[in-house]
């Protein structure tokens, strides 16, 4: 791994972002806007505070892990298609830069994403609705990590469909995440689920993440089960699909493909 | 002579059924401009790509400074360029912060002063601090030539370098080569569908029809072969044979 390679992409995204609308609001805006409307519903269903109880800390802390995860998987996809958009593959490729440097330098973007909005939606969490999601504690750290792990796990897959398959799988960068959310568990535990489902959920990292929130902020309960369970699930697939990703990167190279992506 | 730096060997693609190169072979020495020929779909392109490492070959062998491209890719990559009239580099990005990010890429040192004589030599100061977005073709290309030229290779691929310069440029382009050439042993494979040019630049001519060989030598010397006035009506003669 040679780190001014991938200083010098972290950089190219960099200058992306100092002076694009859109990609500013896709870190700023659009979670506040998420983070409003959940905010509001669970403001509201706070009013049945007997019935169902804690249900704003469940909710809001919910909404604000779900989209550490989401915000993590778009930071590798999207860094992939900007590189698409701006036919820059050949650039890169053509030049000493290898693929895990390629990857490295997405998961830093994921990082720089996930960072830029959990600090928006927890400043909004706590100006607007008086919340503190460091209420979850120092038990938020692992909780944060392992999302994170997921999200690149879902984002490194999704950029390998793109690459193997070209523009009709763009869409996924966007879609993909929400075939994940319902096994995920994220805002309902995952008994609820039918028992079929059950056994899917079981092996997500993300649902046992989520698990572990409501068990921790339920009965006080360290979820060290859960995020055993969590980590050891994200590493063995991250490392399958970093796998895949690098295998993926010569059949292109095989076929001729992969300066064509997205032609 | 001293050992070529660049060894192609029976190199081969094929793409399923159909090849698109077939067993070729050739050498560029240092400081060589080796020009390569052929009608559209000849097999140059996939040809330059494989010499990249953007596509692997199905057979033979690509060295360059006495290395195996499949097993040394980054140690011959840092040292190789190539510039494009068909790439571009990202839109969104001026052409100052463009040059910058390549030259991280390939680890430049004093990358301020040498992206400042760059914009210098390639006569790109009045829109340096421009969206990349925003050149002209003739612009575009320019930035790309001054992109490969930037990282001090000793291999350069261009494939139409000139293509869509205005005379005046194309000539100035062709002069920077040629001192590039002179000051550093730039070793340069280069296609161009602009015949007068292949003749004033090229050392040596290789033509490709239908991914082979098919002539190889000096342009007097092919000239001369194929019994014609000019290395166009060569092409003429073996396009449509
Ligand atoms: N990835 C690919 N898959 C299948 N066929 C391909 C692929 N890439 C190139 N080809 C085919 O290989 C042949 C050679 O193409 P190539 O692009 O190398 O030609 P070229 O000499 O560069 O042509 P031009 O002057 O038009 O650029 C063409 O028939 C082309 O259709």
């Amino acid at each position: 791994m040679a780190y001014h390679r991938i200083a010098a992409l972290v950089i190219r995204h960099l200058y992306l972002y100092r002076r694009s609308l859109p990609r500013v609001m896709e870190i700023i805006y659009w979670p506040f806007l998420d983070l409003v409307v959940w905010g509001f519903i669970t403001v509201y269903l706070a009013t049945f505070q007997g019935q169902m109880p804690a249900v704003v800390t469940f909710l809001l802390g919910a909404l604000i892990l779900w989209d550490v995860l989401f915000r993590s998987q778009q930071g590798i996809t999207i860094s992939f298609l900007e590189e698409i958009w701006a036919r820059n593959l050949m650039n890169l490729f053509a030049s000493p830069l290898t693929p895990s440097e390629f990857l490295a330098a997405t998961m830093v973007m994921s990082l720089f994403k996930v960072t830029a909005v959990s600090v928006v939606m927890s400043l909004c969490a706590w100006l607007f609705y008086g919340y503190n999601v460091f209420i979850i504690g120092l038990w938020l750290m692992p909780f944060i990590a392992n999302l994170v792990l997921t999200g690149w796990i879902i984002g490194v897959f999704t950029t390998s469909l793109i690459m193997r398959f070209g523009q009709e799988a763009e869409v996924l960068a966007w879609s993909m995440v929400f075939l994940f959310q319902p096994i995920s568990c994220v805002f309902y535990p995952m008994d609820v689920l039918p028992a079929w489902l059950k056994g899917v959920a079981a092996v997500n990292p993300a649902a046992h993440v989520f698990e572990g929130m409501r068990g921790l902020l339920a009965t006080h309960t360290a979820p060290l089960t859960n995020l055993g369970l969590a980590s050891g699930l994200n590493l063995l697939y991250l490392g399958a699909v970093v796998l895949w990703f690098h295998h993926t990167f010569n059949v292109c190279k095989e076929r001729g493909s992969l300066v064509r992506v997205g032609e | 002579m001293s050992s070529p730096v660049v060894e192609v060997r029976n190199l081969s693609k094929r793409f399923g059924g159909f090849t698109a190169v077939d067993g070729i072979s050739f050498e560029i020495g240092r400081g060589e401009i080796l020009g390569l020929l052929g009608p559209n779909g000849a097999g140059k392109t996939t040809t330059f790509q494989m010499m990249l490492g953007l596509v692997t070959p199905t057979s033979g062998s690509i060295r360059m400074f006495d290395l195996d491209l499949q097993s040394n890719r980054e140690t011959i990559l840092q040292q190789v360029n190539f510039s494009s009239t068909y790439i571009s580099l990202p839109f969104s990005l001026t052409v100052e912060e463009n040059l910058r990010v390549v030259a991280r890429l390939y680890g430049m040192s004093d990358i301020a002063t040498r992206v400042d004589d760059m914009v210098q030599k390639m006569e790109m100061g009045e829109w340096r601090h421009k969206l990349t977005r925003k050149l002209s073709s003739g612009q575009m290309t320019r930035l790309t030539l001054a992109k490969a030229l930037l990282t001090e290779p000793k291999v350069l691929f261009l494939d139409e370098p000139t293509a869509s310069l205005d005379p005046d440029i194309a000539h100035k382009i062709r002069a920077i080569l040629l001192e590039e050439r002179q000051a550093t042993g730039l070793s340069i494979l280069y296609t161009s569908h602009n015949m007068r040019e292949m003749e004033e630049m090229s050392d040596r001519i290789i033509f490709l029809q239908r991914g082979k060989i098919v002539a190889e030598g000096t342009a007097k010397d092919i000239v001369a072969r194929f019994g014609q006035a000019d290395l166009e009506d060569v092409f003429l003669k073996l396009a449509r044979e």
